[in-house]
């Protein structure tokens, strides 16, 4: 099942829910230009879904050294609340978009230390945070929802550049940056040997740990840039509701786009258009009038459809269907 | 050669836990009026007899190395799902109750088949559990549904009179799981082999231990936990409400670990995850009582103890 | 009267290996029976057929006359064929009496009975002459009492045959005797053991009969009395004392150069006692010694993977901290391990990315090899080491053991080391690979590296070195060189026996 490109699969996936949308509603694909800004469901699609493929950017690295970080829907909350707070105390926007990169940052350090130095186990560890993170929000906004208004911060999320929305500008530029970071230096390599062989790549002479925790960091770092944009986008600090469910979303992102859970090759491209994929599914349902309530329903069909697939049971299975024989 | 090992030193973790406990207790009731009394102490267990309950099957996943992400979403669908069949299909509620016990069993067993037979992760897979029942839940109403019917007025009024001290409806169930659950991990085969499993599965199948069962069964009894919390949680608030228990996982893990028990599998009593409620019980009513703190510490308080154990066990495994 | 257990015509393979093929292997009720065999002799893969994890493709098994078919562990553990595995297959974070009586204790209407189970455990125990506390966990106790529960565990089935596979690898002296007594009360009680092992001084204090494999066939079953040390070390290896003598294709040894890497005292508890040696540029100094001798364990010490208790490592004569392979691959060393697939390739990567990995973790994260660059190293060693793959970019799990192994090699050579370590560079690969492989070594050697070759076949060993340590049950016995090297001088002090 591996013989064409890993982003075969979540490729045809996103293209066939759009397909499926464009029929049940032709203006599905229509994007118009409206002084000077493109509006569409497409663009829609992509702004929503920016935050989560953020998100997921970072967890593809963490997934990829064989780990998980739960924690990256409270860092949001955190990011976000951090933001609010420096703000309306009427500091300057690039003091606090450091501290709210930076308290992803400290986030990723800590779940880093504990799994990388201490051996905790990535779920026990980032648990913690995932647990404390929220109330560590609320904690920094004293419990209200700060409104924010501060235009250039508004325009992070809501913004359009030379016609296209920002936000997935700001994302899109962020994953071509982790590109050549990756590509361009040994990192890439180094976390996927990590990821495929830990006991191999530190006889081979890996900083194994080092190599986890820089992971951590990114990903970190990755949910703080992220709450930023939760926050300007809804021009608020919502530390109860803000980066609900994102660790899960973001985990079936990397996961749907082609990487394993158990680590090794990460493929970022993938990731996003598991986001989008993901981000599709949730406008295709409110689309069909279903309640957002009910809309985790299909993603846990999809998440249990695409486990099953790249099992390793189910792959004999089918490779005995079509005839393949079995890799060496 | 005969090395006796004290009961003491075995059991260190539950006695760290009980000090914690008694630590906690202590400092409350040394600060707030009128904290330290029996009626304070079993609040602690009839406040958080839902939560407690799950944890109850939580502690059998994790004791064979699993984990369920899905019982709060569980506890949510069985709390609407009986409400619903009660109230708007006027269907006899132990009946109700059945058919809701049936779900959560079923949804546990299907779990654990993907998970046993495909080799799926468990958190992944019970993850999309948890999406599935709380969609369902959703879908059968998004919102509550006040429960009039008398049974259930007369089992939420219900207190066993034991000299002064009243024990409401709430804690005696959640005592009955208690103990049924131990009865369970320490006094059957089937929770010794959880244990095993937990502790080492490749010795465990090499022992012979029926590995497919244990777990896939294992799953099924959390889920038959979960919907028997949901069911608890209707009688305590008098509705039935798509959106209890959200979240709830996280403290029902969090309460299992604090009990000692190792999230990795393999090590821990039932016990502990009673000592662990308690725990969680005080912080919240320490919190209500103070009046100035803020519900969001309890977050805080929660995930540093969890903190504090993991570093806890990770030092008392290096010692070994 | 029919034997206790009784094995005829064996056979057994996996896609592209025959394990085993027309083994006999005969236990008698009250005998302890050594099986003895190296690496890829068959002996696990017979112990596998026996207890029912693997059936077997041919031959058939008596278990005291009649035909058994093992299906599963747990049956031939019913039939009574009880294993102890050398690592101790039990619940350490359980009680020592509910290891023993896990899966089948005493209890009524599905409700344990605690106190049952106790005094079963205390019974087991006790039939071992074994006293502990049955309520310990049972992690908490040492390897050796570990193995007692595990051994009392196995009996507490009505076992008749016993199987303990390496039992006496993690014991010391004392306790390793504690196990004798164990097992000759066993045979004394009529029950039939196979003892499973490398220590040759163990077979010949215990057991009565022995029966030697080797590639995955029968060499034979001898009496422990009628069979010579040497002539067994022989049958292992399986060449005879009296054979032809060997030339050695090494270089001679040169004049003592001042080494490259020397240990003094290195040593570590459990694994290595106090070990000299060096290494100087230009020769291929070897490691020999059978199986369990702490070969690896010393190129681990060595390399910095496994800490050292005692000891001191020089490089260029000035001393060094290995304290982990990353400080070693920094220093020039080179570690190409006996075990490629739990510590060498990385399966699901391609070749080329399996090959540059230590030399790019050598520059660092910023120096990234251009993919030209790594193209060339590759399609240079892919040519120079003769590696049969379609291409660079195939995932390393498609190639053969063999090809494998050289795009390890390759990885290591990449990193241009001045000292290589080779554990068992030839292990799975077909004849013409190793010649390949043995004219590299001597290239490598020309070219100025120090090789510290280790193998646990002789005539590799003579023929390549220009020097051998012998190592025997984890301590040095002796070091062979020049004119006196030879495969016959090796057996020697392989087995423990002194010329003449």
């Amino acid at each position: 099942m591996k013989a064409k490109s890993p982003i075969f699969w979540p490729l045809t996936g996103l293209l066939a829910l759009v397909l499926l949308n464009a029929v049940h509603d032709p203006g599905f694909l229509k994007v118009t230009l409206l002084d000077g800004h493109l509006y569409g469901v497409p663009v829609d699609i992509l702004t929503q879904g920016s935050r989560t493929m953020l998100v997921a950017l970072g967890m593809t690295l963490v997934i990829a050294t064989g780990g998980v970080d739960l924690s990256v829907g409270s860092v949001v909350a955190i990011a976000g609340a951090v933001c609010a707070v420096l703000l309306q105390g009427g500091h300057n926007l690039a003091v606090t978009l450091a501290a709210a990169v930076g308290a992803g940052l400290v986030a990723g350090t800590a779940n880093g230390l504990l799994v990388a130095r201490l051996g905790v186990q990535p779920i026990v560890a980032t648990l913690i945070l995932m647990v404390a993170g929220r109330g560590v929000a609320q904690l920094i906004v004293d419990g209200q929802v700060i409104i924010i208004t501060h235009p250039t911060f508004d325009f992070l999320a809501n913004g359009f550049l030379l016609g296209l929305p920002f936000a997935p500008l700001l994302v899109a530029a962020l994953y071509l940056a982790a590109h050549l970071g990756l590509r361009r230096t040994a990192l890439g390599l180094f976390i996927e040997a990590v990821g495929d062989n830990e006991t191999a790549s530190r006889f081979a002479g890996l900083a194994a740990a080092r190599i986890k925790l820089v992971a951590y960091l990114f990903c970190g770092a990755c949910a703080g840039l992220a709450g930023v944009l939760a926050a300007a986008n809804i021009r608020a600090a919502d530390a109860y509701r803000a980066g609900e469910n994102m660790e899960l979303d973001a985990i079936f992102a990397v996961v749907v786009g082609g990487t394993a859970l158990t680590g090794g090759r990460f493929v970022i491209l993938g990731t996003a258009i598991g986001a989008l994929l993901i981000q599709t599914l949730t406008t295709t349902m409110y689309n069909l009038g279903v309640p957002p309530a009910i809309a985790p329903v299909p993603k846990a069909l999809l998440i249990i459809g695409v486990s099953l697939l790249q099992s390793d049971k189910v792959g004999r299975w089918l490779g005995g269907l079509f005839g393949k024989k079995a890799a060496a | 050669m005969t090395k006796t090992t004290s009961w003491a030193s075995r059991q260190l973790p539950l006695l760290v836990t009980a000090a914690i406990f008694a630590a906690l207790f202590a400092t409350a009731a040394h600060f707030y009026e009128g904290f330290f009394s029996a009626r304070v102490f079993i609040s602690l267990l009839s406040e958080n007899a839902f939560l407690g309950i799950a944890a109850v099957g939580m502690t059998l996943v994790i004791f064979s190395g699993g984990i369920d992400l899905s019982v709060g979403a569980v506890i949510g669908f069985t709390s609407i799902f009986t409400a619903t069949l009660v109230e708007r299909h006027h269907v006899a509620p132990p009946l109700a109750w059945a058919l809701g016990l049936a779900a959560g069993a079923g949804l546990g067993a299907g779990m654990g088949a993907l998970i046993h037979f495909f080799r799926l992760p468990p958190f992944l897979i019970t993850l999309a559990g948890m999406f599935l029942a709380r969609g369902a839940g959703f879908w059968i109403s998004t919102d509550s549904i006040g429960i009039g019917h008398e049974l259930y007025g007369r089992i939420s009024g219900y207190e066993w009179v034991f000299g002064p001290v009243a024990v409401p409806a709430s804690a005696l169930f959640l005592l009955a799981a208690m103990l049924a659950g131990y009865g369970v991990a320490h006094h059957t085969r089937f929770g010794r082999n959880l244990l095993a499993i937990g502790g080492n599965e490749q010795s465990a199948l090499l022992m012979g231990l029926p590995i497919g069962p244990a777990k896939v069964g294992v799953y099924t009894v959390n889920g038959l936990c979960a919907a028997l919390a949901g069911i608890v949680a209707t009688f305590y608030t008098g509705s039935g409400n798509p959106s209890m228990g959200i979240g709830l996982e996280l403290d029902a893990i969090a309460i299992v670990v604090m009990g000692g028990t190792l999230l990795s599998g393999g090590r821990g009593h039932m016990l502990g995850t009673l000592l662990g409620l308690l725990i969680f019980g005080t912080i919240q009513a320490a919190i209500l009582f103070d009046g100035r703190l803020s519900s969001w510490w309890m977050r805080i308080v929660v995930g540093a103890l969890l903190l504090l154990f993991i570093l806890l066990q990770r030092y008392f495994l290096r010692r070994k | 009267m029919p034997e206790l257990l009784e094995l005829r015509g064996i056979g057994k393979t996996f896609p592209g290996v025959t394990a085993l093929a027309g083994v006999d292997f005969t236990v008698r009720a009250g005998e302890i029976h050594a099986l003895l065999g190296e690496n890829g002799a068959g002996k696990s893969t017979l112990i596998k057929v026996l207890t029912g994890v693997h059936p077997a493709d041919a031959g058939e098994i008596r278990l005291a006359g009649q035909v058994i078919r093992p299906g599963a562990p747990k049956e031939a553990e019913r039939l009574g064929i009880s294993t102890v595995y050398q690592e101790v297959n039990l619940v350490p974070s359980l009680s020592v009496a509910e290891n023993i009586t896990l899966g089948r204790q005493p209890g009524r209407l599905g409700c344990l009975n605690w106190r049952a189970i106790r005094r079963r455990a205390v019974a087991a125990l006790a039939r071992l002459e074994v006293e502990c506390d049955v309520d310990a966990e049972l992690g908490s106790l040492s390897v050796a009492l570990q193995q007692m529960v595990a051994i009392a565990r196995a009996l507490d089935t009505s076992a008749r045959l016993l199987v303990l596979d390496e039992p006496t690898a993690s014991l010391d002296e004392k306790e390793v005797a504690e196990l004798f007594g164990i097992m000759r009360k066993l045979r004394a009680e009529g029950l039939g053991i196979v003892f499973v092992t490398h220590f040759l001084d163990q077979v010949y204090a215990v057991s009565d009969r022995l029966t030697v494999l080797r590639n995955g066939q029968l060499v034979g079953e001898y009496a422990t009395a009628d069979l010579s040390r040497l002539a067994l070390v022989g049958k292992m290896l399986g060449r005879e004392v009296s054979a032809a003598d060997f030339t050695s294709h090494a270089a001679p040894p040169r004049a003592a150069a001042s080494p490259v890497l020397a240990a003094r005292g290195l040593s570590r508890r459990g694994a290595i006692a106090p070990v000299d040696l060096s290494l100087s540029a230009g020769e291929v100094v070897g490691l020999g010694g059978l199986l369990g001798s702490g070969r690896t364990e010393t190129a681990r010490l060595l390399f910095g993977i496994d800490a050292a208790d005692g000891g001191q490592i020089s490089l260029k004569g000035a001393p060094v901290r290995i304290d982990s392979p990353r400080d070693a691959v920094q220093l020039g060393l080179a570690f190409c391990s006996e075990d490629r697939k739990a510590e060498g390739i990385l399966p699901n990567l391609s070749v080329r990315e399996n090959l540059i990995l230590a030399l790019q973790g050598k520059r660092g994260l910023r120096r990234a090899l251009s993919r030209s660059e790594q193209e060339q190293l590759c399609s240079h060693y892919i040519a120079a080491l003769r590696i049969k793959t379609p291409g660079a970019e195939t995932p390393i799990r498609n190639l053969s053991g063999g090809n494998q192994q050289k795009v390890l090699l390759a990885r290591w050579l990449a990193t241009q080391p001045a000292v290589i370590i080779l554990d068992e560079p030839t292990r799975g690969i077909d004849i013409g690979a190793k010649q390949e492989i043995e004219q590299l070594i001597a290239k490598l050697r020309d070219d100025g590296l120090a090789v510290l070759f280790i193998s646990s076949e002789i005539d590799e060993v003579v023929r390549n070195c220009s020097r051998v340590l012998v190592l025997r049950e984890r301590r040095l016995t002796g070091e062979v060189a020049g004119a006196g090297l030879n495969s016959e001088s090796l057996m020697h002090l392989m087995a423990g026996t002194h010329e003449g």
